[in-house]
């Protein structure tokens, strides 16, 4: 009997099978014929049981699951999501992400089509940001017992010679700057549900911003703390660092950027964007000597045109936000609590 | 930039809402101190994430109403939802908001965590389409809201005629009946009302007349943008200021006198008013919205019989007083310390819409 050879590259599966987590021939079926295709690292071609790299100095590591509904979304999908978020999370650290772990938990049905295209969006990701996907697991749950796909990655980087942030650095005086417009991720992902995303021109912002943070962190000296908004927004990056640092924050909200098409949306949902999610933004707090020039730096990088000072690091409240309103009232920028709904009255 | 957008950045120029604020003051040096209520939910967060109550002249006070949807619903309501998503093979399905309320003794949400099946959904579409998917249970959709939410479940109810397993129960409410009862209470003292954007757009700014001219009361049916809090604060001013007690409508992009006769076309073929029981307000005469006997079969109220204990409100919560605008939500000794949007024991601290969470998020 002629046995079909493991490395037939041909999926001939339609959808995702319990037989795929098995750790038996459909495993590696689907491991040889999909994820390898698309993932060139040599490490992960190995296909051993874990992935040797080289790293010299301190190292970053930072996790994430990822879940999102739906999978596919203006501006990006899960896979786009699961490398942009680690690689950003690695990049906050002040370190230059290198390599990615990533595990998926598949549930039995999943389309090989919607798998496929969310591992050619990972590695179309993992390009941009200069990372490999050196190392991965799969799983298959029954059908009913997930969300189609659940994707986890562990990012490593190499911190820069010299670079500390944190937010215990954070001191009065700071400026704050935001690198792009604020909300676009959640909000679109919010108008999808709600199905009100119609003629807007809504699109997530999922963008690996490691690059752009590098850049930021090799030609100005001393950056006290970066973040990347993600859930929660800005609003919850800038009350974590109040929190932590036992500062203020003063934000003049007219200086926050915001595409028309969030807002519009936002405005419709009854969302506040700036506790809405980012997935291709950071927030950089440096010293108020270096922000202009800090500034200029990112207006001139195409992915943070959209770069603006919003606002400076006081003594006064400490632990609290306040913002300064467009109609030049005053007002706390406090924490979402729970999930953001769109309202009902 | 589309045309809204345009509108929307005419409408977030400073420069016009300080043009307004010295209106208003001018108008108010003219007047002794004045108290509005702002109606609807959605306002109260408009004009507490923009700053206004600080940006306004001292002798203008603004109070907060019955305007949230989810605050108004009172504990016996969601005990019954509770105690239906309790029965077997039942899914209820709601707006999020409405999971984390507290009833007498449980939430939903902690009803789903118990084991109970409790969906959040975006709209009643969402849950007749849940019914489809799934015969082998029966789909409860828990319809809260005022006249803005109530021809969505009466459309979805109508196009779910061919799905039996699909039942809607009803808490919708009526706005112009609770404000009538607000005027009725002894105690009320407002000299003009900010209304709902939303609601007026399905009743029609006509709907308020009779209350205008009987208690003498200006009314502005208002936009949600600063800019429109502020104009209409101003009308109201000038209303008061030349002893006219009109309903005059700013928010003109989105709300006629008639309102939208087709959604109230919808809502009447399902929907017939009923007494009803509010937080706050009490049970008040044709207030509420119950579905007409030939629905009765969907009819989650009637079909789905549950007994519950006596509901009881938490004690020392001042959800009941803050939603007629007796008691400001900072005046409440549950606020801030005991009661919080992450540990609410009112609803008015769990809604988006909810006046204490407002003032919470925004700061009092």
């Amino acid at each position: 009997m002629k046995r079909e050879p493991d490395n037939d590259l041909v999926v001939h599966d339609a959808r995702v099978e319990l037989a795929h987590g098995s750790g038996g021939r459909a495993t590696a079926r689907l491991v040889r014929s999909l994820f390898l295709k698309y993932l060139p690292s040599p490490a992960l071609h190995e296909l051993h049981d874990g992935a040797v790299v080289p790293i010299a100095g301190p190292l970053a590591i930072s996790t994430d699951a990822f879940v999102v509904d739906p999978l596919f979304f203006p501006g990006g999908d899960i896979g786009k999501l699961s490398v942009c978020g680690t690689v950003n999370d690695v990049a906050m650290c002040g370190a230059r992400p290198s390599s990615l772990a990533a595990a998926f938990v598949l549930e039995e049905g999943l389309t090989i089509a919607e798998l496929e295209r969310i591992v050619a969006s990972m590695a179309q990701a993992c390009a941009g940001a200069g990372v490999s996907i050196v190392t991965g697991d799969t799983k298959v749950v029954p059908r009913g017992k997930g969300d189609r796909v659940f994707v986890t990655t562990t990012g490593v980087g190499q911190v820069l010679p010299g670079v500390s942030v944190g937010p215990r650095q954070i001191r009065p005086g700071d400026h704050v700057l935001v690198s792009g417009p604020v909300g676009d991720h959640g909000t679109t992902i919010l108008a999808l549900r709600a199905g009100i995303d119609a003629g807007l021109e809504l699109g997530s912002d999922c963008a690996p911003v490691a690059g752009e943070v590098m850049a930021l962190l090799e030609r100005i000296p001393g950056v006290h703390a970066l973040r990347d908004p993600t859930r929660g927004g800005l609003a919850a990056v800038l009350n974590e660092f109040a929190e932590q640092s036992g500062t203020g924050f003063w934000i003049d909200e007219a200086s926050v950027p915001v595409s028309p098409a969030t807002r519009a949306a936002a405005d419709i949902l009854g969302l506040d964007p700036l506790q809405m999610a980012c997935e291709g933004r950071f927030v950089a707090v440096l010293p108020a000597e270096r922000a202009d020039e800090a500034l200029s730096l990112l207006r001139a990088l195409p992915a943070c045109a959209g770069a603006a000072s919003i606002g400076e690091v006081v003594a006064a409240h400490p632990g609290k936000v306040v913002a300064r309103t467009r109609i030049g009232g005053e007002r706390l920028l406090d924490v979402f609590e729970g999930e953001p709904l769109p309202r009902i009255c | 930039m589309n045309a809204g957008q345009k509108l929307r950045a005419a409408l977030d120029d400073p420069a016009l809402a300080t043009r307004l604020l010295d209106a208003i003051r001018r108008e108010a040096r003219e007047l002794p101190p004045v108290r509005f209520m702002e109606v609807c939910g959605t306002h109260t967060v408009a004009i507490r994430r923009a700053g206004i109550p600080r940006l306004l002249p001292p002798s203008v006070e603004l109070v907060s109403g019955p305007g949230c949807p989810v605050c108004v619903t009172p504990n016996e309501t969601l005990d019954r939802a509770i105690a239906i998503a309790e029965l077997p093979d039942v899914t209820v399905a709601s707006f999020g908001d409405m999971l984390r309320v507290p009833g007498t003794v449980s939430s939903l949400a902690q009803a789903r965590a118990r084991g109970a099946e409790v969906r959040v959904v975006y709209s009643p579409l969402d849950a007749v389409r849940l019914a489809r998917e799934r015969p082998d249970r029966r789909v409860v959709f828990l319809a809260v809201g005022f006249e803005t939410t109530a021809p969505t479940a009466a459309a979805a109810l109508l196009a779910a005629r061919d799905v039996p397993n699909f039942y809607l129960f009803s808490a919708h409410k009526l706005v112009p009946p609770a404000l009538a009862a607000l005027f009725a209470r002894p105690d009320f003292a407002v000299q003009g009302l900010l209304l709902p954007g939303h609601v007026s757009a399905i009743i029609g700014a006509d709907a308020y007349r009779p209350l205008a001219e009987e208690r003498r009361v200006p009314c502005v049916v208002a936009g949600f943008e600063p800019a429109d809090v502020l104009l209409s604060i101003l009308m109201l001013l000038r209303q008061l200021r030349t002893g006219r007690a009109e309903v005059e409508i700013e928010y003109r992009v989105a709300v006629s006198g008639p309102g939208n006769a087709r959604a109230r076309e919808i809502m009447e073929e399902v929907f017939v008013a009923t007494d009803s029981r509010w937080r706050g307000l009490g049970e008040i005469p044709q207030s509420g919205l119950s579905l007409r006997p030939e629905f009765a079969a969907q009819d989650a109220g009637r079909v789905l019989a549950v007994s519950v204990p006596e509901s009881s409100e938490p004690a020392g919560c001042l959800c009941g007083q803050v939603l007629v605008g007796a008691v400001r939500p900072t005046a409440c000794p549950l606020f801030g310390d005991a009661c919080r949007p992450a540990r609410p024991v009112g609803p008015c601290m769990v809604s988006n819409e909810g006046t204490c969470a407002a003032y919470y998020r925004y700061g009092g």
